[in-house]
């Protein structure tokens, strides 16, 4: 155990002993929690398999209908925001108070981007009757199980959006307390946990793409 | 370890005597008072009381249910309800009992008081979440209780397709509550697994952790890697309902098994984290009442892990009558006997522990024996089950039914009494009356035996489960059973009213009534709101029977967290092993 100042942080919470055990405490929860939203997404992935093994010809057609081009700038938007999430961790670490907040900024900025592509992905989507489940009216192409293919879209990229939006208010959590000045070299666990979450939402939409659009 | 590095590990440290003291002035309960502080306290005592008080409602709750369900299986026809309203009284008995009693009452209620005090922590280490675990479980059960005052739930606590998205009654309500019930259980279990892994105090080295702590460790694994699949499965079928996405449903074109594999997914390992838990209880007991270091630690400890892996491989054996593939079938079956391998040797360790130990028969051991003799009945009758041939006989009939509920009522439950007795003196610092107690534990006995025993000859005989009517020849069957349910009954309201009056009657406990050498009888009783006055340094083992009482002493950190100093304090040579 590391030597033990008389005088205690004010980030200190009273149950840990010094700052190490809780940033170590509070990063490893993060990952046991991120585990636990690999299985939740696990469940809809194993979906995904069983329905593709079953509908191969579906799939392929299905996914026909899903727009590439603003699939793959998303995926773009998305690693840079990883990026910039990370660097927003090195210069908490260093010190840097503005490059924290900018560079956090441009990761909410960057998230808004994304969630604009999807509007408008969906809303596209839903003039021509590519609605989930039995609300699916769409007749451009023929398959008797033609509405599943959308409901595994929508179910896999709606709950990944919802993630999103959770990743944006913690961000935006983020920013406000930066903003105060609470985070320096000696604390920046929030910053960096909340990177961790943001890494799986980037992590997560790096295997929906390929797996929704780019099907040959 | 080895004697070599015994002799290098030898350091100074400062000792405190081992005596807490008798009459505490300040306590948890002391410490802050009032509603809104309960409402709003991040302690893990607190919490842990106020989850006890949940799951004691709701099993009071769910075995009201029971009764009522064996007061009307009395007469083979009607007795005094509706069919239909027995399907809504069986389906909510199952899932108040599983979701709401079972899953949470180790972990969240005793494991919660009792973790953080085995390891030598302050608190667990997300108090905060802690707060939200049980928030969240109360709005579960909000969700569920509108879905009781508005048209109820037919459907079985499985939640089966197509009958759950075909029924007229309000399956969203149940299925959200679960859902969110399940972020509940996600949070203790992420809560526990970094608190034992960051938070324990010097000296705990994993050799000497508490038997309980890994069985809550295994537990929370469980919990964190299955619940979040129960989630998106429930979110799924909620959506089926809501707007046909056709994954489950066959009428929009899904697959009901499919539903059936993603249930069992989390519910096979949900039985496991019922369980595990109550097996580190009996681990902790049958020491104390034994005066006996644990047979086989490792064997015990790392069993618990292999349970909780196997267990995750296993949950095929619901389906084996649903059209599953043979192969998949008979791996199934071969998995689910391995599963008695690790139990197996459980058991064998518990009773290698009693071999020529000092067996002092107060109630939480009563407790420990009525688990042991239910627990192998229930665990045997359920490789019976995990057979191919015997369960194409036995499935869906009450055989299934007598065999769940001598593991989990047998097991867990008992393993549950043992340990709330065990420890009531350390929660509330009052003795419970031992006279009653054993009374008690007698009549849950008999009353278990006589209620689930005939559901055994019942269900070989082909009675099937959940149903309304019966043939004649099951009369006396049921009779016997539902004589029983109030035997049961009977022994756990006098539990209750012994339990509550030693509240306020009770003989002051003392901090150590069993002379026990876990770390959490060397606190007061109530303990104080920081558990130790300061942070403990672990010098003996968990189960060092061999040493004298007079022998425990705490080394001191050389931090004190700003506490109290220490008035009994020495400079003497310990060994850290």
């Amino acid at each position: 155990m590391a030597n033990h100042s008389t005088t205690h942080p004010a980030h200190l919470h009273h149950h840990f002993v010094d700052s190490d055990q809780q940033f170590d405490a509070a990063k490893m929860g993060m990952w046991v929690f991120l585990v636990n939203e690999i299985l939740f997404f696990g469940g809809l992935f194993c979906a995904y398999i069983v329905f593709r093994a079953w509908y191969p010809d579906l799939f392929q057609e299905a996914s026909h209908e899903l727009n590439t081009l603003w699939g793959a700038v998303n995926t773009a938007v998305l690693i840079g925001s990883s990026l910039t999430v990370a660097m927003a961790i090195r210069s908490a670490q260093k010190d840097q108070q503005r490059g924290l907040r900018i560079n956090l900024l441009i990761t909410i900025a960057l998230a808004c981007v994304f969630m604009v592509i999807k509007a408008f992905e969906y809303s596209h989507k839903f003039e021509l009757g590519i609605f989930p489940g039995e609300w699916y009216t769409y007749t451009g192409f023929e398959h008797p199980k033609a509405s599943v293919f959308f409901s595994i879209y929508y179910m896999m990229t709606g709950v990944h959006a919802l993630h999103v939006l959770v990743g944006i208010g913690l961000i935006f959590w983020i920013y406000r307390r930066s903003v105060k000045g609470e985070f320096s070299s000696e604390y920046y666990t929030p910053v960096e946990i909340t990177g961790l979450y943001w890494h799986l939402v980037d992590l997560i939409w790096i295997f929906l793409f390929p797996l929704l659009y780019l099907i040959e | 370890m080895a004697t070599a590095e015994v002799s290098s590990n030898i350091k100074k440290l400062q000792v405190k005597r081992f005596k807490p003291a008798e009459d505490p002035k300040n306590t948890y309960l002391t410490d802050e008072k009032g509603l809104w502080a309960w409402l709003t306290t991040v302690d893990h005592k607190k919490i842990g009381l106020m989850y006890l008080g949940a799951v004691a409602f709701f099993f009071l709750l769910g075995g009201l249910l029971a009764l009522a369900l064996r007061t009307e299986l009395w007469t083979p026809a009607k007795t005094f309800i509706e069919a239909d309203t027995y399907n809504q009284i069986f389906t909510l008995h199952g899932a108040i009992m599983v979701f709401f009693v079972l899953v949470p009452s180790i972990p969240a209620a005793l494991g919660n008081f009792i973790l953080p005090m085995q390891v030598g922590a302050k608190d667990v280490a997300f108090p905060r979440l802690n707060l939200a675990s049980f928030y969240i479980y109360v709005i579960g059960a909000i969700f569920t209780f509108i879905a009781l005052f508005n048209n109820g739930l037919d459907t079985g606590w499985t939640f089966y397709t197509p009958y759950s998205t075909t029924t007229t009654t309000s399956v969203i309500w149940v299925t959200l509550g679960v859902f969110i019930l399940g972020f509940s259980s996600i949070l203790t279990g992420t809560n526990f697994i970094t608190t034992i892994h960051k938070l324990r105090a010097p000296g705990i080295t994993w050799s000497k952790l508490p038997l309980n702590i890994w069985a809550l460790y295994a537990t929370s694994i469980i919990q964190v890697l299955a619940t979040p699949v129960l989630a998106i499965t429930v979110l799924l079928l909620t959506m089926e309902r809501f707007m046909g996405l056709g994954i489950f449903d066959p009428a929009n074109g899904g697959d009901p098994v499919l539903f059936q594999h993603f249930f069992w997914f989390y519910s096979h390992p949900a039985v496991y984290i019922m369980i595990v838990p109550g097996f580190g209880i009996i681990s902790e007991v049958i020491t104390t009442f034994s005066k006996k270091h644990i047979f086989g630690y490792w064997a015990i400890a790392l069993s618990s892990l292999a349970i909780a892996f196997i267990g995750f491989l296993v949950w095929g054996h619901h389906m084996f009558t649903s059209g599953q593939s043979a192969v998949a079938t008979t791996v199934f079956s071969f998995l689910t006997f391995l599963v008695g391998i690790p139990t197996g040797i459980k058991i064998l360790n518990w009773v290698a522990t009693l071999y020529k130990g000092s067996i002092e028969m107060k109630t939480p051991m009563l407790y420990v024996f009525i688990f042991l003799f239910l627990f192998s009945i229930g665990g045997f009758t359920g490789i019976m089950l995990g057979s191919l041939s015997a369960d194409i006989h036995l499935h869906d009939t009450y055989y299934v039914v007598a065999h769940f509920h001598y593991v989990m009522m047998g097991g867990t439950l008992m393993a549950l009494l043992a340990g709330l007795h065990y420890w009531w003196p350390k929660m509330t610092g009052k003795m419970y009356s031992e006279v009653w107690g054993k009374i008690s534990a007698v009549l849950v006995f008999i009353g278990f035996n006589l209620t689930f025993l005939p559901q055994f000859v019942m269900g070989a005989q082909g009675m099937p489960r959940r149903y309304y009517n019966y043939i004649d020849q099951f009369t006396p069957f049921h009779q016997t059973s539902t004589i029983g349910s109030y035997v049961l009954g009977l022994g756990l309201f006098i539990t209750l009213f012994y339990l509550l009056h030693s509240l306020w009657r009770g003989k002051k406990a003392g901090s150590n009534p069993w002379n026990s050498r876990g770390l959490e009888w060397q606190a007061t009783s109530p303990p104080d709101f920081h558990n130790f006055d300061h942070t403990p340094v672990v010098i003996h083992g968990p189960y060092d029977y061999h040493k004298p009482m007079e022998e425990f002493q705490l080394g001191l950190a050389v931090s004190h967290n700003g506490h109290g100093e220490e008035t009994d304090v020495k400079e003497s040579k310990v060994t850290t092993n």
